[in-house]
């Protein structure tokens, strides 16, 4: 089943084409990573799926239903959450305060005596954060962490709003090497056991190869090539452009 | 601070006014003004909470007062004025808060001051319905359908005062720690993300400008009813800096703050202006100069570090 079908998707900043008729279907329950070099327009899919961007032309359609045009608040109560490259944290509040508040936002905000850490959004906040190894550091200030909790935290917001399709943009990067499958591999457990579609964009190879059940490779706002990831990372073309990485077809075929 | 603490140290402040106005009597009259820009400096610090500073807040605190002034003489009844102003000055928030509440930081303090300027000028040249800068007189006025004397009326509106004061400040408390005043300062850091999480930022600052023109309002009646004489020098940019001023003076962190502050200004500006008539404003502008440089969270941060310190010596 498809959750997510884009058609013709076309956008440009100046003679910048950041979108230039991207087509991609999104399964229901897939992860699908979307690699490419800088500026070939990953952010700009997220940004157009999830509202912040408008496009020039092409539909959106989530769950046979039309998006484009619609504010990001609407899509959220549709089921659709992102996470950021950077994360968005609200640095005043605590981790369980972060993820209550996105609680919160699902379950109804406009409540102005009854406290936001009442004992049941304590509890699933606690809950949230538990399943990304994060409860040590609930009752931390948000502007405290290191980049590796600041991502998860700012996932584990997104995953508290109990959506069916999360889009991640980068969400090990600024991470310590050492920590990056760790990060992903939690990540995806939790994703996995709460039923999750994801699509992430992703620089690191290793990360894509593991865990990304299908790879979309982004060129100068087009999908450039499409497949899982034994395939798509293999095509020599995909390795020079995207990868940098000359192989001896690759040389032959260009 | 615990709750329990809060409710002492409410007891304690509420005792101390209390008991500082029977000793010295001409002080009730400082009290109850001071009590009623806390309660203004109260709504300055919800939308400090959430990073936006109000230029223009005497605008609600000055509406309310001329509303009771207009009024009193049709409803001689302070329980009915006072909650006719507040509402009046809420429902004017609303209308305006519905402009301002679509910008920010400085664009968000000058559009206030301009339209307070705005109603500053009604207020000064209509001189036909506002009598201009001679003001108009508040007539004498019932407090729950019985005349009281002069002496007897200014205790009930300083116990008046000092009701509204704890019950707003219990009301702020808890809407700070619900879903709204946790939406609210997430506003400050991260108002974009609020948007990506389903929450509409714009309607969380709108809301908390109205109560706070609403609490506003409870401020500007009270002081119409306790001078019993509104000019338009309640509505002027100096008025509602004043606001600004006490907030930070007192400390934005706790809803002791404002009354703190209020107090605090009310009685430095009384007994300054006595002593040194031409400098008390200097004394002001070096204290909030020093608790600027040195106490960022004001008098109560003051207060509270020196409590923390003596708990662990």
């Amino acid at each position: 089943m498809i959750l997510l079908s884009a058609k013709g998707l076309k956008l440009a900043f100046g003679g910048v084409k950041a979108a230039d008729g991207i087509d991609l279907d999104v399964r229901n329950g897939e992860f699908l990573a979307i690699i490419g070099p800088n500026g070939a327009g990953k952010t700009t899919f997220i940004n157009m799926v999830t509202g912040y961007l408008t496009p020039q032309a092409g539909e959106i359609h989530y769950d046979g239903q039309p998006l484009v045009g619609l504010a990001p608040r609407r899509l959220v109560r549709l089921g659709i959450a992102r996470s950021f490259q950077l994360p968005q944290l609200f640095l005043e509040h605590t981790v369980a305060e972060n993820v209550a508040l996105a609680i919160a936002a699902r379950e109804g905000l406009w409540s102005p005596i009854r406290p936001l850490m009442r004992s049941a959004w304590r509890a699933e906040a606690d809950d949230i954060l538990a399943q990304f190894d994060l409860s040590d550091i609930a009752e931390r200030r948000a502007d405290t962490l290191n980049e590796g909790a600041r991502k998860l935290t700012d996932i584990a917001m997104a995953v508290a709003l109990k959506p069916r399709l999360i889009l991640m943009d980068e969400p090990t990067s600024g991470v310590a090497a050492s920590e990056k499958i760790s990060i992903v591999e939690t990540l995806v457990r939790v994703l996995r056991t709460a039923g999750v579609t994801a699509v992430f964009v992703e620089h690191d190879m290793d990360v894509v190869s593991r865990f990304a059940d299908r790879v979309a490779v982004w060129s100068q706002g087009k999908i450039a090539a499409l497949g899982p990831p034994g395939a798509v990372l293999t095509d020599p073309n995909v390795l020079r452009d995207v990868i940098g990485i000359e192989t001896e077809a690759g040389h032959a075929a260009a | 601070m615990s709750r329990y603490a809060d409710l002492v140290l409410t007891l304690l402040a509420a005792a101390f006014v209390l008991a500082l106005s029977w000793a010295v009597p001409w002080l009730r009259f400082v009290m109850t003004i001071a009590i009623a820009k806390g309660l203004a400096v109260l709504g300055i610090l919800l939308l400090l909470r959430a990073g936006q500073v109000s230029f223009g807040h005497a605008l609600y605190l000055s509406l309310a007062a001329y509303v009771v002034a207009f009024m009193a003489a049709r409803i001689p009844e302070v329980l009915l004025l006072l909650p006719l102003a507040a509402v009046v000055a809420a429902s004017i928030g609303l209308l305006v808060g519905l402009f301002v509440s679509r910008y920010r930081a400085i664009f968000f303090g000058m559009l206030n001051l301009a339209l307070s300027m705005v109603f500053y000028s009604m207020l000064d040249k209509f001189y036909e319905v506002t009598r201009g800068g001679d003001g108009i007189r508040v007539p004498v006025t019932s407090f729950a359908g019985v005349v009281l004397s002069p002496d007897q009326q200014s205790w009930a509106l300083l116990i008046l005062a000092l009701v509204l004061a704890v019950g707003f400040g219990a009301f702020v408390r808890l809407y700070l720690l619900s879903p709204m005043g946790s939406a609210l300062s997430a506003l400050k850091t991260r108002e974009a993300r609020l948007e990506f999480m389903g929450i509409p930022a714009r309607r969380i600052l709108l809301s908390a400008y109205v109560l706070s023109a609403f609490m506003a309002g409870c401020g500007g009646a009270l002081i119409a009813l306790s001078t019993r004489h509104v000019t338009p020098a309640l509505a002027y940019w100096t008025a509602s800096g004043e606001l600004v001023f006490i907030a930070i003076l007192g400390g934005a962190g706790s809803v002791f703050g404002p009354f703190l502050g209020a107090l605090a200004y009310e009685l430095t500006r009384t007994y300054a202006a006595a002593l040194v008539a031409d400098a008390w404003q200097m004394i002001l502008g070096t204290v909030l100069l020093v608790v600027i440089l040195f106490a960022p969270g004001g008098l109560w941060g003051i207060g509270r570090a020196l409590v923390v310190r003596g708990r662990q010596a």
